[in-house]
């Protein structure tokens, strides 16, 4: 009953976006907007940077969510198209910096938005061979190949001595953008604002159009999706490429923001933090993946700072979170509401 | 004479040791509602599995409007013209009754790689899915969650999904099970109305309906077809009586 009652606010929240949720968006794009100014006040500049942090887990939450939430494949390896997208942008960086060529082909670059741009592309594509493969399956196997296929990723790059290995890629200052400060810390949290505000708008499209409602369709039940004439596959292999686009275009601003790639961006323990932060903050609703990575983001920073064991005790309140709110806390925030 | 709308010819399906379906041959006219009778496990879903496309038949052909259609994947048939409807109902339970056919109009009007407009304000798909939820009987639904609704009310919204990819054959199976009398009364009222639009393939249990609708009747028993031909021959065949209504002691 209780699941019954979820869902009818899942399929009436996805889709519904009366004019005072409009309002209430704007409202809440403006207030991110003044959190660098506010910070500066008072005095706590380190806000930005954890603000900066939360925007780019949400956009990877976000496409990970199309996947996981609207249409019900459980990947287990999405970090590797994060950590794909952040060395496409350190390997340019790098490149850029010596001189030299990648392959002794492509150029390096130093310029955000053609790193950032590259980064999407190569996530794309990366999606496009994973997922061509993976799709084959369902359920479990298709977990255990999507993680396969990012432990993979992850070993080669910790053998790729060029660029680091297991130690990461180091950049001495961030990429830069024409007209735009990019290396200064509020400029750049207003451009991954700017982003992440940009895919939650394109999320929004996606879901609600005509493919959107045939990926859910197919979460649903694809023998029915089938009798209506859809071949599951293709539907399935776009949408996880956009997913890996998205992941990719997170992990390339992580890569800029910390001025720091490592294999660690494609761990398998980042593909289930990231799966977490879907999960905590709302499968399958537009805002829960920005609620996650903004709970779970805080909830390391506040528990790392009081006891060494702060995994223990994140994972209590991870489970209290998701055994009580069944939904996540976009369903919490829907009830306090009240609607 | 004109050609069949749905042919099989020697369709033979093996599971293991088990013969599902052994060299299944029927034709059937344009307009016709052919039922396919049978004691449980007599391998009438699977048959229609076979023609649907969720599974590949070993050996034969099976020609839709004169076309092979064997080879190809469930979703290419629905695009040559077939429907089927599920026993056991597969539907969208998170959806509302009138998405779950607007969708079906959606797909019927082309590809699905439609990404910006939003798919709910599509006046004329909703105006053709209200037709046919209309020709159901379940119009005053139409807002209701698939998950809301009652079993009779799901099979009646199969049909209306079913008839909404606009199909020339369309396959039912079990469309009365597990349906009240009164259903039941109304699924035979509707399909009735439906004969001679759309060539109809009907397994069935309820005899009742079998006979009151059916133009011609196969009976399938082990997988083979026994007898084929109008209610009345399948009655009086002898063969068909200890097989298969003699035992069900009517």
């Amino acid at each position: 009953m209780t699941s019954d009652t979820l869902e009818a606010r899942r399929s009436g929240r996805t889709y519904a976006f009366p004019m005072s949720r409009i309002v209430i968006f704007v409202i809440a794009v403006a207030i991110l907007a003044l959190v660098p100014a506010g910070a500066t006040a008072l005095h706590m500049p380190s806000v930005t940077g954890f603000a900066t942090q939360v925007l780019i887990y949400a956009i990877a939450a976000m496409s990970l969510n199309l996947i996981l939430g609207y249409g019900g494949m459980v990947t287990f390896g999405h970090a590797a198209f994060f950590g794909v997208g952040g060395y496409v942008l350190g390997i340019l960086y790098q490149h850029s910096a010596q001189r030299s060529a990648f392959l002794a082909l492509v150029p390096g670059t130093d310029n955000l938005a053609v790193a950032l741009l590259a980064a999407v592309l190569i996530g794309a594509a990366t999606a496009a061979v994973i997922g061509s493969l993976s799709l084959r399956t369902r359920g479990v196997p298709f977990i255990m190949i999507t993680l396969a296929f990012a432990q993979m990723l992850f070993f080669l790059f910790v053998s790729l001595k060029t660029y680091g290995g297991d130690d990461g890629l180091m950049m001495r200052r961030r990429d830069v953008v024409p007209f735009v400060d990019a290396r200064d810390d509020i400029s750049y949290y207003l451009i991954c604002l700017t982003l992440a505000v940009g895919w939650l708008v394109l999320t929004w499209c996606l879901v609600r159009s005509r493919f959107g409602a045939v990926l859910s369709g197919l979460r649903q039940n694809e023998r029915r999706m089938m009798a209506i004439g859809i071949a599951p596959y293709r539907y399935r292999l776009v949408a996880f490429v956009i997913a890996g686009a998205g992941a990719a275009l997170a992990g390339a601003l992580m890569a800029n923001y910390l001025r720091f790639v490592s294999p660690d961006m494609m761990h398998w323990t980042k593909s289930g933090e990231l799966m977490m932060m879907v999960i905590l903050g709302g499968a399958g609703t537009l805002f829960g993946p920005i609620l996650g990575a903004a709970a779970m983001l805080a909830l390391e920073t506040a528990l790392a700072a009081y006891t060494e064991n702060w995994q223990f005790y994140l994972g209590i309140i991870l489970l209290a979170v998701v055994m009580t709110t069944r939904g996540g806390l976009s369903a919490l925030l829907d009830r306090a509401s009240g609607r | 004479m004109t050609s069949p709308m749905l042919e099989l010819r020697g369709v033979c399906k093996r599971f293991g040791g088990l013969t599902a379906t052994d060299d299944v041959s029927l034709a059937i006219s344009p307009g016709e509602l052919h039922a396919i009778i049978g004691p449980n496990g007599a391998g009438k879903t699977t048959l229609l599995n076979q023609v649907a496309g969720e599974l590949r038949h070993d050996a034969g052909a099976i020609l839709l409007d004169g076309h092979e259609i064997g080879t190809l994947p469930p979703w290419e048939r629905v695009g040559r013209g077939l429907a089927r409807t599920f026993q056991i109902t597969q539907l969208l339970p998170d959806e509302t009754v009138l998405d779950n056919v607007t969708l079906a109009v959606q797909v019927q009007r082309g590809h699905s790689f439609r990404f910006f407009a939003d798919a709910r304000s599509d006046p004329d798909a909703h105006a053709q899915a209200t037709q046919f939820l209309q020709d159901v009987g379940l119009a005053a639904s139409a807002s209701v969650r698939v998950a809301d609704l009652a079993h009779g009310e799901r099979k009646q919204l199969e049909l209306a999904v079913a008839l909404a990819t606009r199909p020339s054959l369309l396959l039912l199976d079990e469309p009365m099970a597990g349906l009240s009398f009164v259903e039941s009364q109304h699924m035979v009222a509707l399909l009735r109305r439906l004969k001679g639009r759309v060539t109809m393939v009907l397994v069935e249990h309820d005899m009742d309906a079998v006979f009151a609708l059916a133009d011609r009747i196969s009976v399938l028993v082990y997988g083979r077809v026994m007898a084929t031909g109008s209610s009345d021959d399948v009655r009086a065949n002898p063969a068909v009586r200890t097989a298969y209504l003699g035992e069900d002691g009517d």
